[in-house]
């Protein structure tokens, strides 16, 4: 089946997610989409494969022009999407999940689906156990069986998103082999949107990248990497030269062969070691590891192996408070959801985050300390705003009005997302002017000018796994395109 | 399927609210014969005829205000304290036990009295707190077995080791001597010395909730548990400890409703005031100023219903519709953030991009 | 205690669990599609007035049955309405409206209490109700009995055995996923909401109108929150809520033969057994002695074991869905 995606727009208020994109795909082809978090990738798929209606454009299957109203209408005319989390009902058995929107009869018929089920699974070489509940199940067990449920209900084209994230080598391999039987014997199409360079070439016949909403270009595979890479990210302007706090002496935080594990992802050996006034940044995409890393220095996630030194103590099984009053600071990137509290306003906020000893709030001294801060961040906002009010922009900078004082160590999450160029070079000002006095500084960016232009150092995390550590004075974008890439 | 947005200002809300539970009411009672100027009317007379009468709405009031403020306490932080009825009874059983098993000077025993009420519901709801923030049970059934259990309790008092001399009647203990109950306003059921203690309640809690740290952790941990623990805030150990401040206000009631309103434990000794108190609470947004008025309202209106049905014939549940249909309406139709209550979690199909 | 004074009482539990099984089957099916309906007790207590009321009026226990069950919907309604549309707290409107069906009770059968009324005829099942123990015990009573028997089995097999069944679930349990699959799962909460609102309202009635005959205030108070903590401990699933149930039914019985035989022998410790009981069945479910029970078992039992002793509730359950487009208003 012939899919021609035409000029499709979608927009989520003012970001323009899809902004004019035109694609073509053949049957028997496998196709790559490739691109960084933000680019669209998904939000293009999630239209195609009919979770949301675009706002503009047209779909055209075989010459048709279609619109769907769902996800299953969409695949009742041929396209099934596989979701990086596989929509399927954790509570329930894989035969019940299989089940589920399988056929119009009332009556569910287990034999039969049963059968199907296993001969299925079998052609394409999985191991299936109906019985098992699916939350049991590794995330390639579910994406098989998502795959076998939307091929056995009639899929011509199979969209996976970021499939191989949280998969082990064998399932990838294995995975790959199957959908280069359904393209080769099958004539169907299939959509491998990533961002690891090394799969789209080994899998790929043709990637179209996506950068900022739009369609920058497209290329045979095989291609070389260099041109992907370049196709991806943008040139970084050069970079101003820049005066490093960096102390010498012993490290203030060590990270010592140290695995952590979280939902779908394994990150080991990790190795780090970061200065007083340091400025450390941690490069990759979404999913990669690096967050699971900053929490496991925060506290907030328990580490499986290795040890973290902080300020020549072992801290690798200290709690979240613990770290909190050894002098280290968390900023998560989801301001409302993790950060600050909706209903509460900025003095509230500054007084939690800034306690003084006794039993009493002292609001007069609040309300004076919000004023000062406010000032200084610069927040458009007043002392008794409530901080769901405020503007994306200045909850951030909210949340670094904050800050305690007296900080040793600061990680943040995306420090300055959602912030026009002039605050976030204000912003770092504002950090500078810590790690002068020694405070030292790990973040995360997927900025890699940002990354770039106020590290000392970086690494780059890739599936769980950490790259070797370069000197952001003396790297390039394909550099880090590279790592960040997987190779 | 499009949401409403019911951007209504509060005052229209309880205005409609208002207006609708009056509606209700009189339906009711032109359903039953009975104008509603004649009913409206015998239930004003009922909470305000007479200073009796008003001295009688005031006794009542005070256990509903104590409860009502104990838990605006634990709505701040999220919790949905139902075991509030059984912590007001363990307190009346407290204080009972010392009326009936201490000889002290009167000042004494009266210290003892409260101070013990308290002490057990705090107990009572610490038991409430511990399963939830331990065993994962969630308050409401841990409240109601709690709840149950504090009834049953009760009832195994009464009818055997705290049994009237004439035997078990399953109504009530021994009366307890005169000392031991708190001192009343002439005829009344109202002692002065625990308005005075309920007003001194309701300042403490509004002024820890608005100039304390605990308060301000409270207060976070209610609307975002997430960001609140990001900021340092435990959420188990403040659940256990608003819990069990709640429990011990509820007790102290408790032990007023035993030592002044009765003079003896009963069976029924609390009656639904806790179920009533958390009415209140959601009627008044968990604002802790408007607490003691709107638990005088309620207090005016089920006072008014007793004689509604001397009067009428009709049964005094009517007062109790009144102010539920109330709640009801001001609960669906206000604007989520002026209600303030432990909000549902709404599910949100993500965009991740 | 011979053989027929036990068969009595076993047939007795049968009888008085009931309305139990019935409102059980009700709000687990309410709450497999996502909605929690805390109003049970309220409901039922209004609902076995109405019922009664109904039925003395027209002559006809139907029609009592038909009143209660609308009752029963339409409280849930209230619920569902309040949760969808305007996204309010399940657990705040269904409180208040357990607190209102109490005093609407009340008010409203005043004047019907304590006088006789209509009651369900007895019907044995000929044949059946012949076998010896077994007969008396299950197959000697009338159509609502049977009705329980019944819908314990339709509940089942609607849940379990039908994509109807497979589709509600997926409401309750991931309701984005239902949505991809299909799903309108607004539209199934309502439904379903009502459906089990109906059936609560039916077991208030059966109590007023087969169980304990008439209305008086206060009638069946208690029985609502007994039962959403059985739909808790009977794992969401209609059978096992069946068994807790006529546990339930049997620990009542149990207690009072015993206490006729040991009068000594405090009634608190009987009353207070169920809840309990209660506490420690939810502090189980909150912790995960069931999985580690059933890894202890041998390989071949695990999954069998595993599917009966889940206790997992519906992940959805209580939170409120919305679909991608109505989103971003």
């Amino acid at each position: 089946m012939q899919v021609i995606l035409e000029d499709i727009r979608k927009y989520f208020g003012d970001v323009k997610a899809n902004d004019g994109i035109n694609l073509t795909l053949q049957p028997g082809k496998i196709y790559g989409l490739l691109g960084e978090n933000g680019a669209g990738k998904s939000t293009l798929m999630k239209v195609l494969s009919g979770y949301h209606p675009p706002d503009d454009g047209r779909i055209i299957l075989n010459s048709t022009q279609v619109a769907f109203s769902s996800p299953s209408d969409a695949l009742l005319q041929g396209i099934g999407m596989i979701y990086q989390d596989p929509l399927d009902i954790p509570a329930m058995r894989v035969i019940e999940n299989y089940l589920l929107g399988w056929d119009r009869r009332v009556v569910l018929d287990y034999a039969r689906a049963e059968d199907e089920l296993r001969q299925n699974a079998d052609r394409m070489g999985f191991h299936v156990d109906f019985d098992a509940y699916i939350d049991s199940l590794s995330l390639g067990e579910r994406q098989q069986l998502e795959m076998l449920r939307l091929l056995a209900l009639g899929a011509e084209v199979l969209i996976l998103d970021e499939p191989t994230t949280g998969i082990s080598a064998e399932q990838k391999e294995s995975l790959f082999a199957s959908l280069r039987r359904l393209a080769e014997e099958e004539n169907k199409t299939v959509i491998l949107v990533s961002h690891k360079l090394s799969d789209i070439q080994e899998l790929c016949d043709h990637v179209f990248v996506l950068r900022r909403g739009k369609l920058i270009g497209s290329a045979d595979i095989p291609c070389p990497t260099q041109k992907l890479v370049e196709m991806m990210f943008e040139e970084l302007p050069p970079r101003r030269s820049r005066v490093s706090y960096a102390r010498d002496g012993s490290a203030l935080l060590q990270l010592q062969n140290v695995e952590v594990e979280g939902d779908r992802l394994q990150v080991g050996n990790v190795n780090l070691n970061i200065r007083d006034g340091e400025v450390f940044g941690l490069a990759g995409l979404e999913g990669s590891g690096q967050r699971l890393i900053l929490q496991a220095c925060a506290g907030l996630m328990p580490v499986y192996a290795g040890r973290i030194i902080f300020d020549q103590r072992d801290v690798t099984r200290w709690p979240y408070r613990k770290m909190l009053q050894a002098g280290v600071a968390y900023l998560p990137a989801g301001r409302l959801e993790e950060g600050l509290i909706a209903g509460l306003s900025l003095m509230e906020h500054i007084a939690l985050s800034n306690p003084m000893p006794g039993f009493l709030i002292d609001w007069r001294h609040y309300e004076r300390e919000t004023e000062a801060r406010i000032q200084r961040y610069e927040v458009v906002g007043q002392v008794n705003s409530f901080v769901e009010t405020l503007s994306g922009g200045n909850q951030q900078r909210s949340l670094f009005a904050m800050l305690r004082d007296d900080l040793k160590l600061l990680l943040m999450e995306h420090p300055t997302r959602g912030l026009d160029v002039r605050s976030a070079d204000w912003i770092w000002q504002l950090l500078y002017q810590r790690v002068e006095t020694g405070t030292a500084v790990l973040f995360i960016s997927a900025d890699l000018d940002e990354l770039v232009e106020r590290s000392d150092h970086i690494v780059a995390f890739s599936g769980g796994a950490m790259s070797r550590v370069v000197q952001a004075d003396q790297t390039t974008a394909d550099e880090l395109g590279y790592l960040i890439g997987g190779e | 399927m499009r949401r409403i947005r019911w951007h209504l200002p509060n005052w229209i809300v309880v205005s409609i609210a208002i207006i609708a539970s009056l509606l209700v009411t009189s339906l009711l009672l032109l359903l039953f014969g009975v104008s509603p100027m004649d009913g409206f009317g015998a239930m004003l007379l009922g909470a305000f005829g007479d200073s009796t009468k008003v001295l009688s709405v005031t006794a009542f009031w005070v256990p509903l205000a104590l409860a009502s403020a104990g838990l605006i306490l634990t709505f701040t932080a999220g919790l949905w304290n139902i075991g509030v009825e059984g912590q007001i009874i363990m307190g009346a059983v407290a204080a009972s036990w010392v009326a009936l098993r201490i000889d002290a000077p009167r000042p004494i025993l009266l210290v003892l009295e409260l101070s013990l009420a308290m002490a057990a519901g705090a107990l009572w709801a610490g038991i409430t707190a511990l399963l939830k923030t331990r065993g994962k049970v969630h308050e409401i059934f841990g409240g109601l077995a709690l709840n149950n259990l504090a009834i049953i309790f009760t009832n195994y008092l009464i009818s055997g080791p705290w049994q009237p001399p004439e035997g078990g009647t399953f109504r009530g203990t021994d009366p307890f001597q005169a000392k031991a109950l708190l001192p009343l306003y002439r005829d009344s059921r109202l002692s002065p010395l625990s308005v005075i203690i309920t007003l001194v309640v309701i300042a403490l809690i509004y002024f820890v909730l608005r100039g304390t740290k605990w308060g301000l952790r409270l207060k976070a941990l209610g609307k975002n548990p997430r960001s609140a623990f990001i900021l340092g805030v435990s959420s188990e150990r403040e659940t256990i400890l608003a819990m069990m401040i709640c429990g011990a206000f509820a007790g102290l009631g408790g032990s007023v409703r035993v030592l002044s309103w009765f003079d003896s434990l009963r069976q029924s000794i609390s009656g639904g005031i806790g179920y009533l108190a958390l009415l209140v609470v959601m009627l008044s947004a968990t604002r802790i100023l408007l607490t003691p008025f709107i638990a005088f309202f309620f207090s005016a209106v089920l006072n008014g219903s007793i004689t509604l049905q001397l009067r009428t014939q009709l049964h005094s549940s009517l007062g109790g519709i009144l102010t539920g249909v109330m709640v009801l309406f001001v609960l669906l139709f206000s604007g989520t953030r002026s209600l303030k209550l432990p909000s549902q979690k709404t599910l949100e199909v993500e965009e991740d991009e | 205690m011979n053989d027929t004074e036990l068969v009595r009482i076993l047939s007795s539990i049968v009888l008085q669990s009931t309305p139990l099984i019935i409102a059980v089957c009700g709000e687990t099916i309410g709450e497999r599609v996502g909605v929690v309906n805390l109003s049970l007790d309220g409901t039922m207590l209004l609902s076995a007035m109405t019922g009664f009321v109904a039925g003395l009026l027209s002559g006809s226990v139907w029609i009592g049955f038909l009143a209660a069950a609308v009752v029963g919907a339409f409280f849930a309604w209230i619920i569902a309405f309040g949760s969808i549309r305007l996204r309010k707290d399940q657990f705040a409107v269904g409180f208040v409206l357990t607190l209102l069906g109490d005093e609407l009770s009340a008010f409203l059968g005043q004047n019907y209490t304590r006088i006789p009324g209509e009651s369900v005829h007895h019907l044995g099942i000929p044949f059946l109700k012949d076998i010896p123990i077994l007969g008396p015990i299950f197959f000697d009573h009338d159509p609502v009995v049977y009705f329980a028997f019944l819908l314990i089995g339709v509940t089942w097999w609607w849940l379990f055995r039908t994509q109807p069944g497979l589709r509600l679930r997926s409401a309750g349990e991931r309701p984005e996923s239902g949505f991809a699959r299909g799903v309108d799962v607004n539209r199934l909460r309502y439904v379903y909401a009502m459906i089990g609102g109906g059936l609560v309202g039916i077991a208030g009635a059966a109590y007023s109108l087969d169980i304990k005959l008439g209305w008086s205030e206060g009638h069946t108070r208690g029985l609502g929150w007994i039962a959403l903590a059985i739909v808790i401990f009977g794992g969401w699933s209609p059978i096992r809520g069946a068994v807790g149930s006529l546990l339930f039914g049997a620990s009542k019985a149990l207690a009072a033969a015993l206490q006729r035989r040991f009068p000594e022998v405090s009634v608190v410790a009987f009353n207070a057994t169920p809840w309990l009981l209660m506490i420690v069945v939810l502090l189980l479910v909150g912790s995960d002695v069931t999985e580690r029970l059933v890894l202890i078992m041998p390989r071949r039992v695990q999954p069998r074991l595993r599917r009966l002793l889940r206790v997992r509730p519906p992940a959805a359950l209580g939170v409120a869905f919305s679909t991608p487009e109505s989103q971003g208003e």
